[in-house]
């Protein structure tokens, strides 16, 4: 007999991907997706259920179908679809999480465990090493929004792991997810024509892709393969580090620095006229930014992603289109005005030493492919 | 050496090897060996000028053969800043997870600091031959002068006068990472916050982290308190090294001292302003800004025996015991070769 796989939050983008990936695993019996709105894309063979996970109601659908295994997806930062307020999200995903945690541990049949969460559970403070491990003990608690909401989940996560220790109970701490069809926060960020900027902070970030999310996700809600343990709390995110000024400078957007006092009312503008979630865990994340050690991913999870962090951010920025400075834009000026120099350099040489010009002078167009060819 | 002397304001020592080769090759300017030697220098890793035919020979003018060196490294120094532009402005360059930036350090930082190592503070550096060539390390020096410039400074004498061409990885106290512009360009130059986590994290990478554990007690002292070594912390230091067995290299800076005599400390002004300490210097603040140049004077950077520390057990890293007495010794060594330098000192400004 296969597996049933319940998959919460499934109206979003992601969770709808994870549940058309996971049927086709030859394991899955089954799959159900659960959400408190009906989703707009197809969730293939899969079974739908309209039910909030705020409700008890979700015991039943455990118990109906003889679910195993648990994908639990709903902990997002932004209501689904702009509707909604902030409350929403809170209850959805902290009373959410409890009243599926209260389903699970009632239900004989469930097995495994895998939630989402994310990396901004560290918090940002410029107090803190540069690299975190999970083991790392942040410096200072978020103090409200998605992170916040986020750490009281896994505080419920590991209660329910220690009243049901014969469950696989997988943590994963999810670096800022960016893809071509990601909408978080921080897309809806990279999206703004000009990016507003903290003055004096380059902040390092940290992606992954969509793709390798699914995947690690499949390796959570599956059976562990032969040397590596799917059960504990584990960062993903991808290889290597970007800075804001970098990631801007690859979109082709403007940075717009502000003062920090300052960048709070720039925030709360553009909550209110709606054109991007500006909270105040994102400012942090803006300021001093975060960067998470994988190397428990790699050696306990055995997951190797397939995109560095500068690779999915190439993706996300491909989908978005150019913007205001276009790095190739920029990139061709630099080459015209090296053609430029070299021209005059030529020039130069040639007026000024007439009587050796006996080698032919190399031509503006080969000093031009020559830059191009050291970059 | 007179070489070397000409061209003090050259980017990194690859790409003064690399104008070099242009000075010596003669036949740059008709096969564009000029850029190739600029590619040499932006890249590193070409070698410079392979083909060593001349078909001018050198007899004619040996004096009209040097300004046209002069603009074949001018050529290919253009041609380096224009593609080092092109992936400053594209973005297309790599940080490391602590957010060093390699390219930028050597190219605009490093030149930014070598007029004060090079002209201002004349700095001396000895014994450098005692700063691993690979591998891990830890060196720990004193620190003094109010303002932690003695830190960029051995960062440029490591940068600069190491023959591998070594970086060094500083551990700087938090304010650094709480203000803005200077956290920015900290962790650009490689400085990272002085934990245990990302102090060892840097050692098993391999790299060079340099750590002045006096911290604020050193660096805000009373200037009638100059070379006294203040207590070294808690000795963590020691303990970071040892569990990543890597030696320990005891550095003295000599200069630093003077460089901003602190004659009195504002309590009140530092609480205010949320400071460790706020100075107060026969010049600041009553000159203003004037008042934040300091005096130059002549600096000797010295760095001493290694001390190798993975020779003990893996429990060693606990004992107290032994942490004291490795730390006392560290200090002491330190401690001793600065007053040996000062004795040796002619005058504190030359």
């Amino acid at each position: 007999m296969g597996k049933v796989v319940l998959v919460t939050g499934v109206a979003r983008q992601l969770g709808g991907r994870f549940v058309r990936r996971v049927q086709r695993d030859p394991e899955v019996d089954r799959v159900i997706g659960v959400d408190a709105v009906p989703p707009e894309h197809p969730l293939g063979s899969a079974d739908f259920v309209q039910v909030d996970i705020r409700q008890p109601a979700i015991a039943r659908v455990l118990a109906e179908y003889g679910v195993d295994t648990v994908v639990h997806l709903d902990v997002t930062g932004t209501p689904l679809g702009g509707g909604g307020g902030r409350t929403g999200v809170k209850e959805t995903n902290v009373i959410g999480t409890m009243q599926l945690l209260g389903a699970c541990q009632k239900s004989p049949t469930v097995q495994r465990l895998a939630v989402k969460s994310t990396t901004s559970v560290y918090g940002s403070a410029p107090r803190d090493p540069a690299v975190f491990t999970e083991a790392t003990p942040p410096k200072s608690l978020p103090s409200g929004g998605f992170a916040k909401d986020a750490v009281e989940v896994e505080g419920y996560v590991r209660g329910f792991a220690r009243r049901r220790p014969d469950v696989a109970v997988c943590v994963l701490r999810f670096a800022n997810i960016l893809g071509p069809c990601a909408d978080t926060p921080l897309a809806d960020y990279f999206s703004l024509p000009a990016l507003p900027t903290v003055f004096g902070y380059d902040p390092r970030l940290q992606f992954v892709h969509e793709d390798d999310v699914l995947e690690v996700l499949r390796i959570a809600a599956h059976e562990p393969r032969r040397g590596t343990l799917n059960s504990g709390t584990f960062n993903i995110a991808g290889d290597g580090v970007l800075l804001l000024s970098q990631c801007a400078r690859r979109l082709g957007r403007p940075t717009v620095p502000f003062l920090l006092p300052a960048v709070r009312w720039v925030g709360s503008a553009l909550r209110t006229v709606g054109m991007s979630d500006f909270s105040p865990e994102q400012i942090r994340l803006l300021t001093h930014g975060r960067v998470v050690r994988t190397t428990q991913m790699r050696e306990t999870l055995g997951f190797e992603p397939k995109h560095t962090t500068a690779e999915a951010f190439a993706d996300f920025a491909h989908s978005r289109g150019a913007g205001l400075l276009p790095p190739e834009a920029l990139a061709s000026a630099v080459d015209r005005a090296a053609g430029h120099i070299g021209r005059l350099a030529e020039f130069v040489r040639t007026e000024a030493s007439e009587d050796q010009s006996s080698a032919p002078p190399a031509s503006p167009a080969q000093s031009s492919t020559a830059s191009k060819e050291r970059i | 050496m007179a070489d070397a002397k000409v061209i003090p304001f050259g980017d990194d020592p690859r790409s003064r090897r690399g104008t070099g080769a242009a000075r010596s090759g003669p036949a740059k300017r008709g096969s564009g060996g000029g850029r190739k030697g600029g590619a040499a220098a932006s890249g590193g890793t070409l070698a410079p000028v392979p083909e060593q035919h001349d078909p001018l020979p050198r007899t004619p003018l040996d004096a009209s053969e040097e300004p046209g060196a002069e603009r074949g490294g001018w050529d290919s120094r253009i041609a380096g800043g224009l593609s080092f532009l092109r992936r400053r402005i594209t973005g297309d360059y790599e940080v490391d997870e602590f957010g060093y930036d390699k390219e930028l350090t050597d190219q605009v930082l490093m030149s930014m600091v070598r007029p004060f190592y090079e002209k201002y503070f004349r700095v001396e550096v000895k014994g450098i031959e005692n700063v691993p060539t690979e591998g891990g390390a830890l060196i720990v020096a004193n620190h003094s002068g109010t303002l932690p410039l003695d830190g960029l400074m051995l960062q440029a004498a490591v940068h600069d006068e190491h023959p591998a061409g070594r970086h060094l990885r500083l551990l700087a106290a938090d304010l650094v990472f709480v203000l803005p512009v200077v956290n920015e360009l900290a962790r650009k130059a490689g400085h990272t916050l002085a934990c245990a986590e990302d102090a060892r994290a840097l050692l098993e990478r391999g790299e060079l982290v340099g750590v002045m554990p006096e911290g604020f007690k050193g660096i805000g002292k009373p200037f009638g308190e100059r070379y006294k070594l203040q207590r070294f912390g808690r000795g963590g230091f020691v303990s970071t090294a040892m569990r990543a067995g890597a030696p320990i290299v005891p550095c003295s800076i000599v200069g630093a001292e003077e460089i901003y005599p602190m004659v009195g400390n504002s309590r009140t002004l530092a609480r205010v302003l949320g400071l460790p300490y706020f100075p107060i210097t026969p010049t600041f603040p009553w000159l203003g800004p004037l008042g934040l140049v300091p005096l130059p004077t002549k600096w000797t950077i010295q760095f001493g025996e290694p001390i190798p520390t993975d020779g003990y057990t893996e429990e060693a890293a606990e004992d107290p015991m032994l942490m004291f007495n490795l730390t006392d010794q560290v200090r002491e060594q330190i401690q001793h070769t600065l007053y040996k330098l000062l004795v040796q000192r002619r005058s504190v400004f030359f």
